[in-house]
């Protein structure tokens, strides 16, 4: 006899400490008891996310989704759902689903993929399967039913706005670049996804490569260009190997090249390779790259939109920003803005990392919560271990802290906490993480990557870089921050591109909500968090070491001495502070402090 | 918008190109933007841009080979020096750094006996610090000669060395 | 294949479909999904991926397709694999190791049973019109 229910018990770490496990036996009891054992199926699953609201239970086919259910209730899904068909009400989940309205679908997940919609559905190597999910139908739409205006003014009423960082409206772009008289023009994908944390741009490009060469030739209708250029990481040999792909199938099929779909409108792309600079994400900096120099940006304006690809006018869009637009086509710019906030609309992707139980590629409407996004999807921190802040916008954006966990994410509410949206990594740091640490790390980034056209920014973020290492390691004085603060206004101010001038804002983010973090390097010369080799002291405890010699055979420069089964000693003056004795010792007898 | 610069003594350093490389130099020779396509396919044959190549990449495409060396040196993806028959790149993307990045560069370093950028002397492995790969998943991640190895701790290094020794 | 106007888009997105549950080669027997984007690869993808290939052809199960996709977003549980056949609700499986893999062609396909301790949600509805699918 074949089963035809499922239960479905989340056995994440979350849910397995609320019970789980207890109910999970009570639901195999009760189904057994009830003589449904042949015909329903427990199982325990990996994390579902929703931790906060766990123990949760969901039942298939019927999807119904339970929270917070308790081993008490199991009997009652089991006498009620299982046995009677009828969902217990009560315990299905009912919280605040933003996305709701715009699909009928019934909804509990915080996500909503539009972006995303083809990622692990199709095979990126096959584009019938692309065109199956109404691929390339946004373009036939464009090509038969709408004028170049017409596109634009659809675009401008989904009020869509660059997904690679400052979020300037696409529509915008677009009419400018369309404005000019010119007798050639580009489109320019931006797929140089530079930010350390993120890796939305690949997964999408690997994923669903067509969505973005359709984009990119509806661009091309609506401002008068005929070529386009996709400029990707040379890091990322998959995704340059599916959209060569993709490009050689839809050329094949005429969806690319002369007279597309017998339109009469010609578009063709062909893939740049970038060479590993996070400046060239920077759109003068791309285009002095895609034409064979050294990556340096240019003062704008003239924006590229008037000057840009060989003087020529130019559209430059970011993957995340592209994978919108068919859909936006297809279902209409009403729709598209009725998802979000009032000045972020649609949804946004984010690469979800760190020191967070469920770490993904997630696609949320705008105006969700970090506290959702974390704990609901992101399952919470791992190892049961504080929150302590969450950097969004890479290297340009800055750090949140708890209180604000709760703040609506869009790019106004983001840059009012200091942060910016980004590109979309977003990085989980943990009570084990240090900020002065964290802060340096993100300088030393940017410090490498400034291609040193100005002086601002590379003269200012190697300055701050070493005032950063000098607090680090025990140095620091009070003056210091001060110093800090005035070279990051100049690197504000003053420098060229984006790089430079938000090269500052993890620092000062950092500064602003962990300022007594800073003073407790600068006054107590130590580290909280323990990160900081300088301010670490190893120390054996007496009373706790068995005297295992593990400690001392591993430590790499032998400092560590004593007899078996004797308390051991570190020799302060030889040791380098490496931590192998803290990470091996199982009694808990090396102190950190 | 490039460069008309005329070059009129070069070396004598001419040398035969491997067959791929001179068609793609062939066939991408009169394509506005294409050094560093070039530069890419130079290194994807030779593992780096050796300097006779760049001496003949600079005659056949007619750019100056101050421009192509100006090229190379500015971005990291491009490499001056034969690197080792095993390149082993690892990661330090912000969730790798969190997540003890540093740790397996140090460890990777004890075991190969080499520094950072750095080639072992039987020229089997070279070692390198790289950006985001972009499996911040599977975090601290590192790749040899482009296969990716993730959720690693130090342990697992000796081995993962040894798979490729040789190999 | 040549050139294509639009009432050959049209039609070809009819069959495209259509293709999505009957393709030349009979996969009246189901789909099986694997996530193969560059974690999912680095996770082990291709070897779960042969794994289950070899188990089918094993059984003789020539009706149930094994095809790959992109990212499916569950980074953490790397590799994902999603299985769809019919008569039984579409599941995606996580951190499947060869191990597993065997076990979801054993277990799941053969046996008709979900797989303990494997199953993670899918992240989000299907936005776009879903194709019918074997299963439904």
């Amino acid at each position: 006899m074949a089963y035809t229910q499922f239960v479905l018990v989340c056995a994440g770490t979350a849910c397995d400490s609320c019970h789980s496990r207890a109910m999970y036996e009570r639901l195999v009891e009760g189904v057994r008891a009830h003589g449904l054992a042949d015909r329903v199926q427990v199982v325990r699953t990996g994390c579902f996310g929703f931790c906060a609201q766990g123990p949760v239970v969901k039942v298939l086919p019927d999807e119904s989704f339970y929270v917070k259910v308790q081993p008490t209730d199991a009997d009652e899904i089991v006498a009620e759902h299982l046995v009677k068909g009828r969902p217990v009400r009560r315990l299905l989940y009912s919280g605040p689903a933003p996305a709701a309205a715009v699909t009928d679908i019934p909804f509990y997940q915080k996500q909503l993929r539009i972006v995303l919609r083809n990622c692990g559905l199709i095979d990126p190597e096959n584009v019938h399967e692309y065109i199956a999910r109404d691929g390339y139908a946004a373009l036939a739409r464009v090509l038969t039913e709408m004028t170049p205006e017409d596109v634009i003014e659809e675009l401008r009423r989904s009020g869509l706005r660059g997904r690679g960082g400052a979020g300037y409206p696409t529509w915008k772009k677009w009419s400018f670049t369309k404005a000019v008289e010119a007798d050639t023009k580009y489109i320019i994908c931006n797929a140089d996804e530079g930010d350390p944390g993120a890796y939305m741009d690949r997964s999408t490009l690997e994923g669903d490569p067509h969505s973005i060469l359709e984009a990119m030739a509806i661009a091309g209708y609506a401002v008068g260009a005929h070529q386009g250029y996709i400029y990707v990481r040379a890091e990322y040999p998959l995704a340059i190997h599916r959209l060569d792909i993709a490009i050689r199938q839809a050329r094949e099929l005429g969806l690319l090249g002369r007279d597309i779909l017998g339109r009469g409108f010609d578009f063709d792309i062909e893939i740049r390779l970038g060479a590993g600079a996070f400046v060239c994400g920077e759109e003068t900096a791309l285009i002095a790259s895609i034409e064979g120099k050294r990556g340096m940006p240019v003062p704008r304006p003239p924006y590229p939109a008037v000057r840009g690809l060989w003087g020529r006018p130019t559209v430059i869009n970011n993957v995340e920003t592209l994978a919108n637009v068919p859909v936006i086509i297809l279902k209409g710019g009403d729709w598209f803005a009725s998802i979000g906030t009032e000045t972020s609309k649609g949804t946004k992707v984010f690469a979800l990392t760190g020191k967070v139980n469920n770490s993904g590629l997630i696609e949320v409407p705008m105006g969700i919560t970090l506290r959702e996004i974390i704990f609901d999807i992101g399952g919470g921190i791992k190892g049961g271990k504080r929150f302590k802040a969450v950097q969004t916008g890479g290297p340009s954006g800055g750090l949140i802290p708890e209180q604000f966990l709760d703040t609506p994410i869009d790019y106004e509410s983001l840059a009012k906490l200091g942060s910016i949206m980004g590109s979309g990594g977003m990085i989980v740091m943990d009570e084990d993480d240090c900020i002065v640490d964290v802060n340096k790390f993100y300088l030393e980034f940017t410090v490498d990557e400034s291609c040193g056209k100005c002086a601002p920014c590379r003269i200012g973020g190697r300055t701050m870089y070493n005032l950063l290492t000098k607090i680090a390691e025990g140095r620091g004085t009070v003056a210091d921050i001060e110093q800090i603060q005035t070279v990051a206004t100049a690197m504000q101010k003053a420098s060229l591109c984006g790089l430079g001038q938000t090269a500052p804002n993890p620092v000062l983010s950092g500064l602003r909500y962990f300022g007594d973090e800073y003073r407790v390097h600068i006054k107590e010369r130590r580290c909280p968090a323990g990160r900081c080799r300088a301010l670490v002291t190893y120390t054996i405890l007496p009373d706790k070491c068995i005297g295992c010699t593990l400690c001392a055979r591993r430590c790499p420069v032998n400092c560590i001495s004593g007899e078996r089964r004797k308390p051991h000693i570190i020799d302060l003056t030889r040791c380098i502070k490496c931590g192998e004795c803290f990470q091996v010792c199982k009694f808990g007898a090396v102190q950190r402090s | 918008m490039h460069e008309e610069t005329e070059i009129t003594s070069l070396p004598d350093r001419s040398i035969e190109l491997p067959e791929p490389v001179a068609k793609f130099i062939e066939e991408w020779k009169d394509k506005p933007g294409n050094l560093i396509m070039v530069l890419h396919k130079v290194q994807e044959h030779y593992g780096y841009v050796p300097r006779d190549v760049a001496f003949e990449v600079a005659a056949r495409l007619r750019v100056p080979l101050a421009k192509i060396y100006g090229v190379i040196t500015f971005y990291h993806f491009f490499k001056l020096r034969k690197p080792g028959r095993h390149q082993i790149a690892v990661c330090m993307g912000t969730a790798c750094y969190l997540k003890g990045g540093e740790d397996l560069i140090k460890e990777l370093e004890t075991i190969l006996g080499i520094g950072l950028n750095q080639t072992t002397p039987d020229g089997e492995f070279s070692l390198e610090a790289v950006r985001c790969i972009g499996c911040c998943g599977l975090a601290p991640v590192l790749t040899v000669d482009g296969q990716v190895y993730g959720r690693l701790t130090k342990d697992q290094l000796a081995d993962i060395v040894a798979r490729h020794r040789g190999a | 294949m040549g050139k294509i106007t639009l009432e050959e888009l049209r039609e070809l997105r009819e069959r495209a479909r259509a293709e999505l549950v009957r393709r030349e080669a009979d996969t009246s027997g189901g789909d099986i999904i694997v996530g193969m984007g560059t974690c999912g690869l680095a996770a082990g993808a291709r070897e779960a991926m042969s794994a289950l290939v070899e188990e089918l052809n094993r059984h003789g199960l020539s009706n149930v397709r094994v095809r790959p996709t992109g990212c499916m977003g569950l980074c953490h549980s790397e590799p994902t694999v999603e299985v769809r056949i019919p008569g039984m609700p579409e599941v995606i499986y996580g951190k499947v190791t060869p191990e597993v893999a065997r076990r979801i062609v054993e277990e799941h396909v053969l046996g008709h049973k979900l797989l303990d301790d494997h199953v993670y949600d899918r992240p989000a509805p299907d936005l776009m019109s879903p194709p019918a699918r074997p299963g439904k």
